[in-house]
């Protein structure tokens, strides 16, 4: 199968050196993964082009890339599977990190976030006589998020990083989780107060980039969930976030709906009042332009309220 | 075919045009809605935050009240399919975590078997209708305008919990439906990233980032307006996009449409009765180039 290769080039060195795209045409076989082709285009093509691999089997996490847009493992990418109608696959460098050189970028940002986080174990109490014992349940919990290997994807297509380089990323929050579910971390209240700080774990837009794109199925964003549902059962300092998820729960409970106006204010309430005022302008003009259900602007409880808030209760009311 | 109908709670709240816009086209679309008036919110996602099964036994419930009526769900909301979608994912692949939830549900009498269906207006679009079910509707090609996708995180992602494995057109469903009322689709990077909404009450700042950065890079495309499925993305899309633009000294005036106005409007509908004069950022412009006066 005849492939095109359109591989985004960088080279520091050479002036002016701004990226361009680079075209290799590839004769690649049914089994070829995108990084046999690279591989095969820097040995008999262009010995210049410059990528990061090692195992060659999706264990080390070198040869992370973006391809087709998202980032993945060249080693476990087929080129079949991601080449278009006319045969052609772009290969560019990971995004939220400087570009060294080709599709190799410079990961001491991550690193730095990752041990911001404090990744190590910090047991709390006299050490045991033998070993710390947790049980297979807790440590089986955590063999999803033991299983990254750091290479970088999900961190290359955060939406939440890509608006603000300060955010921890997916990778490092996703570390974070492992040690605060950890039970023989006694650290986990300090942890937690210190991913409650802005650009901490109320920062992630939800926006699930992360899960689809790790080759190991960590499911980073759903840790990060985890961590605030326990920043919250924790009681850390309340902050927009955990007052938005409280009272989020709250209206659905007394109107098994959401109140929009009625959320705003009390997430805001007096703590961020000039919050709240900002928004009057805009849900100004939104009346003027009649963005106003029929039923008015707040909101009545669904039919059969009383029998849906039991359910909340017996939920509530589990161990 | 019939469906049980989720409107969801921004199409009656914040969007209403969105639920006014589907009111109007689904009766010519061979369509027949019975709306489930006594479902729950799905959570969003926000609910998850605090405690994910408790949001999954609310979804739990709403399958079950659809699936004792015998109905496939339709949802108009990327959101609300995307959260039903991971929900329904996790409770059918688990006959314990079920039965737990089941353990609740029947305090109402209701018991969830794992067998309904939950599929947004988009894919039934797409699936139902087809191409020739779309194009033998459409009396106005809309041949003037260029438009962009832009689908909303729910709709796009996990892919797995969407089924986009069985139905992998899925993925593309807002390009295909767009291009068979005869527009010129206008591709761009950030079709399927996050429009900031989740952020906005958290960190303003940046949700407004992502808000200039897709209008713009829609924009500078060659795009007239962007169109989607999701009523949180239009909400902050359109609702936001002045003081996103103050906050990037850009002037973005890029028009936001909920995917069943530019539907109507391809199969003749007047603009006012899609609710297209109850946007932020005005509809005005890309109506005149059309040559349809909003009455």
């Amino acid at each position: 199968m005849i492939t095109i290769f359109r591989i985004r080039r960088f080279n520091p060195e050479t002036s002016p050196s701004m990226p361009y795209f680079q075209e290799y045409k590839l004769d690649t076989e049914r089994a070829d993964t995108v990084l046999d082709a690279l591989m095969h285009i820097r040995e008999t093509l262009d010995e210049s082009l410059t990528l990061r691999c090692s195992c060659r089997g999706a264990i080390c996490g070198s040869c992370s890339m973006r391809i087709n847009g998202h980032a993945a493992l060249a080693c476990k990418t087929k080129v079949q599977a991601m080449a278009s109608e006319r045969g052609v696959v772009q290969v560019e460098p990971m995004n939220n990190m400087p570009v060294i050189k080709d599709l190799v970028t410079d990961m001491a940002g991550f690193w730095d976030k990752v041990r911001q986080v404090q990744p190590w174990l910090q047991p709390a109490g006299q050490e045991p006589e033998a070993e710390y014992l947790a049980s297979s349940e807790s440590m089986n919990h955590l063999t999803g998020v033991m299983g990254c290997i750091m290479c970088g994807a999900c961190v290359s297509d955060c939406a939440a990083l890509e608006a603000d380089e300060r955010f921890l990323g997916p990778a490092a929050l996703a570390k974070a989780y492992r040690f605060v579910a950890d039970p023989r971390d006694g650290a986990g209240r300090s942890r937690l107060l210190a991913l409650n700080e802005p650009g901490g774990m109320w920062d992630c837009t939800r926006c699930m980039e992360c899960i689809e794109v790790c080759p190991k199925g960590v499911g980073a964003m759903d840790r990060i969930m985890s961590l605030r549902s326990r920043g919250i059962q924790a009681g850390v300092p309340s902050t927009c976030g955990s007052r938005h998820a409280e009272v989020f729960a709250d209206l659905i409970y007394r109107k098994g709906r959401l109140d929009e106006p009625m959320l705003a204010a009390r997430t805001f309430g007096l703590q961020n009042l000039s919050r709240l005022l900002s928004l009057l302008p805009m849900a100004l003009r939104a009346f003027v332009r009649g963005k106003v259900p029929k039923s008015g602007p707040l909101h009545r409880a669904i039919p059969g309220v009383e029998k849906f808030r039991r359910l909340f209760q017996r939920m509530e009311e589990r161990p | 075919m019939k469906f049980a109908f989720f409107p969801g709670c921004v199409s009656k709240g914040g969007c209403p045009e969105l639920y006014q816009s589907v009111m109007e086209v689904y009766p010519q679309l061979g369509l027949e809605l019975e709306e489930m008036t006594t479902a729950s919110c799905t959570g969003a996602g926000v609910l998850q935050e605090k405690d994910r099964k408790l949001g999954d036994m609310l979804n739990a419930r709403t399958f079950a009240l659809a699936e004792q009526a015998g109905l496939p769900i339709m949802t108009i909301c990327s959101t609300c399919q995307g959260v039903m979608s991971q929900a329904n994912h996790r409770l059918t692949a688990d006959p314990s975590y079920l039965a737990a939830v089941n353990e609740i549900l029947n305090e109402e009498g209701l018991t969830y078997r794992g067998t309904t269906q939950i599929r947004h207006f988009v894919w039934i679009l797409l699936e139902e209708l087809g191409e020739q079910g779309i194009r033998q509707r459409v009396r106005r090609p809309l041949t003037e305008l260029r438009a962009a996708p832009f689908y909303g995180c729910y709709l796009q992602r996990p892919s797995e919990a969407l089924g986009f494995q069985d139905q992998p057109d899925r993925a593309k469903s807002l390009e295909l439906i767009m291009s068979w009322l005869g527009l010129e689709v206008v591709d761009f990077p950030g079709k399927t990233r996050c429009c900031g909404f989740p952020l906005l009450t958290i960190n303003e700042k940046n949700s407004l980032r992502m808000v200039a950065s897709h209008t713009l890079d829609a924009k500078r495309n060659g795009a007239d307006i962007l169109v989607t499925p999701c009523p949180l993305c239009h909400l902050n899309l359109d609702g936001m996009q002045s003081r996103a633009g103050g906050q990037q000294q850009a002037d973005i005036d890029l028009p936001i449409w909920h995917l069943p106005q530019l539907l109507g409007l391809a199969m003749g509908m007047e603009p006012k009765r899609l609710g297209l004069t109850r946007h932020l950022v005005s509809t005005q412009g890309v109506l005149d180039k059309l040559g349809s006066a909003v009455a």
